[in-house]
């Protein structure tokens, strides 16, 4: 028994799909992040996967996870500073409570 | 390397990810939500082996499962005022559910009419130093502008969430 690409382009849309859901629904600041982290996820595992059956020698998918990756990381830092100075000018992380902007 | 995948730790690792990614979305409580996403990140480096992306998997370990995490641990901890702040009610939107299964049919869709490639993956996976070499050669331009957008970022997360004083 084996493996092919369908199984490995399957489980990244549903893991990107439980992420989108997490991200649409939650109203914690944190908890939108670590879905968004989920989704890069499955972008990345999905690269990673046809990168393993289409182009195997030059890895072009894996350099692209791997950029994705850094631009992943660049924005959990960026949004976790951002969750905390929101927590120290409105002592909040909820973002039904950050509305100043609403008409 | 095999030219095949074995279906049977894919199966596990799949069922793994899945089932953590699941539990992050409807744990109520904000700590083990992040160490369900700890054991997301794990699996998907366990995937990442099967696909002999070893370098990949190693980074996946070090960056998810070591930094980010510990980040999403520290954020949570900074932005709570006692341990009853951590359960939470569990902000499932039926909206959000119908977009979900919409993006998810159309996905499906996509998957099913591609054209077949490959089933078995070829023989020849070339390793981390051919990977290291690549990088450092056709990839040189994109490389170092990760490390500008990376300066960028850490500077910008020290300048948001530093000094009181403002």
């Amino acid at each position: 028994m084996n493996v092919g690409p369908v199984a490995f382009m399957g489980l990244a849309a549903l893991l990107f799909c439980i992420g989108l859901f997490g991200a649409l629904s939650k109203k914690s600041a944190v908890m939108v992040l670590m879905c968004l982290e989920l989704m890069t996820n499955a972008v990345n595992l999905n690269l990673i996967a046809i990168s393993r059956f289409v182009t195997p020698v030059s890895m072009t998918g894996q350099f692209a996870a791997a950029f994705i990756m850094v631009v992943a990381a660049a924005e959990i830092g960026l949004g976790l500073a951002l969750v905390l100075a929101l927590y120290k000018a409105r002592n909040t992380v909820e973002l039904d409570r950050i509305d100043r902007l609403r008409g | 390397m095999p030219d095949m995948i074995p279906a049977i730790p894919f199966v596990v690792l799949a069922v793994a990810t899945l089932l953590g990614a699941a539990m992050v979305v409807l744990s109520d409580n904000v700590v083990h939500a992040a160490f369900w996403v700890l054991e997301v990140m794990i699996g998907i480096a366990g995937l990442y082996m099967l696909l002999s992306a070893g370098y990949l998997a190693l980074v996946q370990i070090v960056v998810y499962a070591g930094a980010v995490s510990v980040l999403l641990l520290f954020t949570i901890m900074l932005t709570l005022r006692s341990r009853e702040d951590a359960v939470r009610s569990l902000d499932l939107s039926w909206t959000a559910g119908v977009i979900a299964l919409a993006v998810l049919a159309a996905a499906a869709m996509v998957v099913v009419s591609l054209e077949p490639v490959a089933e078995r993956p070829p023989l020849v996976t070339p390793g981390i130093a051919e990977f290291g070499r690549l990088l450092f050669t056709r990839w040189a331009l994109p490389f170092e502008i990760a490390s500008v957008v990376l300066l960028v970022a850490l500077v910008g997360a020290v300048w948001w969430a530093g000094s009181d004083e403002r």
